[in-house]
């Protein structure tokens, strides 16, 4: 690895810290803005004002913010996120397994969704604008556009009532046998499947199709190259910074926005528990959530500019 | 091999019998209509032997070129005739048979190999990829012969040339490289496609020298396609001339170049000469470039070393050097867009702000630009009208009736009639294209154009109506140029006093006779014994009698 490639690696990480903090000024912000505190929350609407102000003093809610900001980043750091409003519960420890089951239905759809919806953009650019083509990107566009609280419900009729393959609520609980665990996302897993399917093909599609009119493109045809041997071998590699790039944000989409499928079944992801605290106007887990949330898509897209500044020969092989 | 031996030496190998190719266009505004872009085209070559296709753009050399490969390029379809390679008909076998053909019987060289090579893989894999693909020999086998190829083809380090990624090779490597990659699955046909034309004309020499030797070495037939009759008759057995598609003269390169039949063929053999008288130098210049230092990277990459150069009112300065040597450069410092580290720019009398940004909008005006590619110079979606009509809004106010007459003014100076201030760039010609910059250029009334080679995206014959539109410009307008040019005929043509540059520095400046008189220093001798000349064997009695090699080989 060379050194102008290790400098633009730093330089993406240490933007990428930059913007976390950022993004947790923000969400403190946020939640000042907002009316009433914690000690109001904690004692209800029938609070005296002595007791108020009794709590206040007690949680450090009158110093100034940014000492409060401080306190709460400082804890963050070394991993104690608060107090759960609602339940008195450590957040950081509820967190902890939710965080996990999140993680691991997003691996397995990541898992089936990325070889699948690349290995369909490489076939439609071998038969592009033909009858393959029109029926994968038009299958692609389906199955985006039905709002997956419809294929969910679709499927929970269809696969679990009907013909009863796969269960309709995804319970998992600690020390599952994977074989069960996998059994139990099953209906999850193509659910986001089919959300994040069309978008990567498409870009894939697209990626690789931009490739193709480059010149080298003609002269592996001049070889004698087969078509799939010229996109796999030829167009392929200069494609992979903009797939990387669109895979990244899915997988990000994978982990943020798994709500409302893990609400539909039932599964004890962050998603279940983020919307739970938001009815009951839990603010440190809203906001425990949100940070980790800003984490994941941060890394991610951290991630695919490395793979980007990696994959481009002219830095790895500087002159 | 599992080829066909060699019956005779004077076998056979390609007979191109009637061809026609067409292509559907689809103009702005207008339904698609088909048409014929090689229309009865009749070519024979021998094992071993080179046929240069000549002509100019659009004349059909390259589609006839691909067509022994049964390739059309971007959407061009073969409708008539048969090419028969091998004695066998290629277009009546499908895509199988092609691809057997291709990169085993006849491969292919580009004019542009910095585009051709795929930038994510190294050469070694590229360079050996066709002869893997048919299976003509094992990888060691392969990569034993690449090796000597490079070698043959003089490229720097052989054995570990292969390793380095395309980026890291400069363009006169590649187009070697090129080279090697053709000949690697040892082919019987090489179809050359302007192989040399995108190089410097000292890089050129070189690589039309080794290409011509391994030709000769390997006995390997080639199609020769060129817009330059002085190249080709250095390398080609026959010359065929191509006009719109169409054969205009078959021959020997001798009987071609020494007595042409044909006029066309006979105003492409005329060596292109414009009578020029120099003007000289006349009181204060109205352009002095003062001991410029520029450079690249916040002070890292140093591009231009102390330059000084003196423009006079309606006069022409040509700076001539090779890529990298800083010619263009040295406009970006004068037009402020890049601003010199030491040194000042006196325009008028008065010194220019260093900085785009600080100059006064006359200053702006009295100094304008013509580009290379005329195309990209232009908005595609803006007509001819309203792209000459901006400078007059902008520098002078001008709007409506008045604006309008001044534009149709404009198109009288550039030859082209008002008719076409209607017309969007893209149904112009590459030729007419530039007369719209040029006349972009005069609408701001400016005492200096600076031409950015400005006639090298252009065929022989357009580029000369240019120069003299230029040169007549000048003596209406009294505008001083200062034109930045690789091509040492252009300079004698158009100048009055130039500039030689190599490695950002002026080795050689004065009035052009001076400038023209021997003793030449090493680098001003270089770049002059590289023109090639029309004549037989003036490749081997240019490359023998050189002073030094060229730069980057």
């Amino acid at each position: 690895m060379s050194t102008p490639v290790l400098k633009l690696v730093a330089q993406r990480i240490a933007m990428g810290i930059l913007l976390l903090l950022a993004v947790s000024v923000l969400i403190f912000a946020g939640t000042q803005i907002l009316p009433g505190d914690v000690a109001q929350s904690i004692l209800g609407q029938s609070a005296t004002p002595q007791a108020l102000e009794n709590l206040r003093r007690d949680m450090g809610l009158n110093d100034p913010a940014y000492i409060r900001y401080l306190h709460w980043l400082g804890g963050i750091l070394t991993g104690d996120l608060g107090t759960a409003l609602s339940s008195g519960q450590d957040i950081a420890s509820s967190l902890k397994g939710r965080l996990w089951n999140t993680l691991f239905l997003a691996f397995w759809a990541a898992i089936v969704s990325i070889p699948l919806a690349i290995g369909l953009g490489l076939l439609a650019v071998r038969y592009r604008n033909g009858f393959v083509d029109k029926l994968i990107s038009g299958l692609g566009l389906a199955s985006t556009s039905l709002p997956e609280f419809f294929t969910g419900y679709l499927l929970i009729y269809f696969v679990a009532v009907r013909l009863q393959w796969f269960p309709s609520v995804s319970t998992v609980y600690e020390g599952m046998p994977l074989g069960e665990r996998l059994s139990a996302i099953a209906l999850p897993v193509t659910v986001l499947t089919l959300v994040v399917l069309a978008h990567m093909m498409r870009m894939t599609r697209a990626a690789i199709l931009n490739v193709m009119q480059s010149a080298y493109i003609e002269t592996a045809e001049l070889k004698g190259l087969s078509p799939l041997q010229i996109i796999t071998r030829h167009a392929f590699p200069n494609a992979i910074a903009p797939i990387v790039n669109v895979v990244m944000l899915n997988l990000a989409f994978l982990v943020v926005g798994v709500v409302v499928v893990e609400v539909i079944f039932v599964y004890p992801g962050m998603g279940q528990y983020l919307v739970d605290h938001v009815a009951k106007r839990d603010v440190p887990v809203v906001q425990a959530c949100g940070l980790i949330f800003a984490a994941v898509y941060v890394s991610l897209n951290i991630i695919a500019d490395i793979v980007a500044i990696v994959s481009n020969p002219r830095l790895r092989h500087p002159k | 091999m599992a080829k066909a031996p060699l019956k005779s030496k004077d076998d056979l190998l390609l007979d191109i019998r009637n061809l026609r190719i067409e292509a559907t266009i689809y103009p702005p505004g207008e339904l698609p209509k088909n048409i014929t872009i090689v229309d009865d085209v009749s070519v024979k070559l021998e094992r071993g032997k080179v046929l240069g296709l000549i002509g100019e753009s659009g004349a059909g050399k390259s589609t006839i070129g691909l067509s022994s490969m049964g390739y059309g390029r971007g959407g061009v379809r073969i409708t008539g005739g048969e090419v028969l390679l091998n004695g066998r008909d290629i277009l009546k076998g499908g895509a199988k048979v092609l691809r057997q053909i291709r990169g085993r019987e006849v491969c292919y060289v580009a004019q542009s190999a910095a585009a051709a090579f795929n930038p994510a893989i190294k050469l070694m894999d590229q360079v050996i990829e066709a002869a893997l693909l048919h299976k003509i020999c094992t990888k060691a086998e392969a990569e034993k012969r690449a090796v000597g190829l490079f070698k043959k083809l003089g490229l720097p380090n052989p054995e570990t040339f292969g390793q380095r990624f395309p980026h890291q090779v400069s363009g006169g490597q590649l187009q070697r490289a090129m080279t090697a990659m053709a000949l690697c699955s040892e082919p019987d046909l090489i179809v050359f496609d302007e192989p040399t034309t995108a190089l410097d004309v000292t890089t050129q020499i070189d690589v039309l020298a080794s290409i011509k030797d391994a030709i000769r070495d390997t006995n390997v037939a080639a199609l020769y396609i060129t817009h330059d009759l002085a190249v080709v008759a250095q390398v080609a057995d026959d010359i065929i001339v191509l006009r719109n598609g169409k054969p205009v003269e078959y021959g020997d390169t001798r009987q071609i170049i020494k007595e042409p039949r044909q006029q066309y063929t006979n105003q492409l053999v005329s060596v292109h000469h414009i009578p020029h008288e120099q003007n000289n130098p006349t009181g204060t210049p109205i352009l002095s470039v003062r001991n410029i230092t520029a450079a690249y990277g916040g002070g890292l990459v140093k591009v231009l070393k102390n330059v000084s150069v003196d423009i006079h009112l309606g006069q022409t300065l040509a700076v001539v050097g090779e890529s990298g040597s800083g010619k263009s450069t040295l406009a970006r410092v004068i037009t402020g867009l890049l601003p010199p580290m030491e040194g000042s720019i006196i325009f008028e009398g008065r010194t220019l702000s260093p900085r785009l940004a600080n100059r006064t909008r006359d200053d702006l005006r009295e100094l304008q630009m013509i580009y290379q590619m005329a195309d990209t110079a232009m908005n595609p979606r803006q007509t001819v009208g309203t792209i000459i009509g901006r400078p007059l809004e902008f520098y002078f106010g001008m709007r409506g009736k008045e604006r309008d007459r001044r534009v149709a003014e404009l198109l009288e100076k550039i030859e082209m009639g008002k008719g076409f201030a209607d017309r969007y760039p893209a149904e112009l010609s590459g030729g007419q294209k530039q007369r719209v910059c040029i006349a972009r250029a005069l609408a701001a009334k400016p005492k200096l154009i600076i031409c950015d080679e400005v006639t090298s995206a252009l065929d022989p014959l357009v580029a000369d109506g240019i120069l003299k539109l230029l040169l007549n410009l000048q003596k209406d307008e009294n505008v001083a140029y200062l034109f930045i040019t690789h091509d040492l005929a252009t300079v004698k043509s158009i100048s009055d006093s130039i500039a030689v540059m190599y490695r950002g520095e002026v080795v050689r400046y004065g009035p052009k006779s001076d400038v023209l008189q021997p003793p030449f220093d090493d680098y001003t001798d270089l770049l002059l014994s590289s023109v090639p000349e029309m004549e037989l064997g003036w490749l081997e009695a240019a490359m023998k009698t050189r002073k030094m090699a060229s730069a980057g080989n």
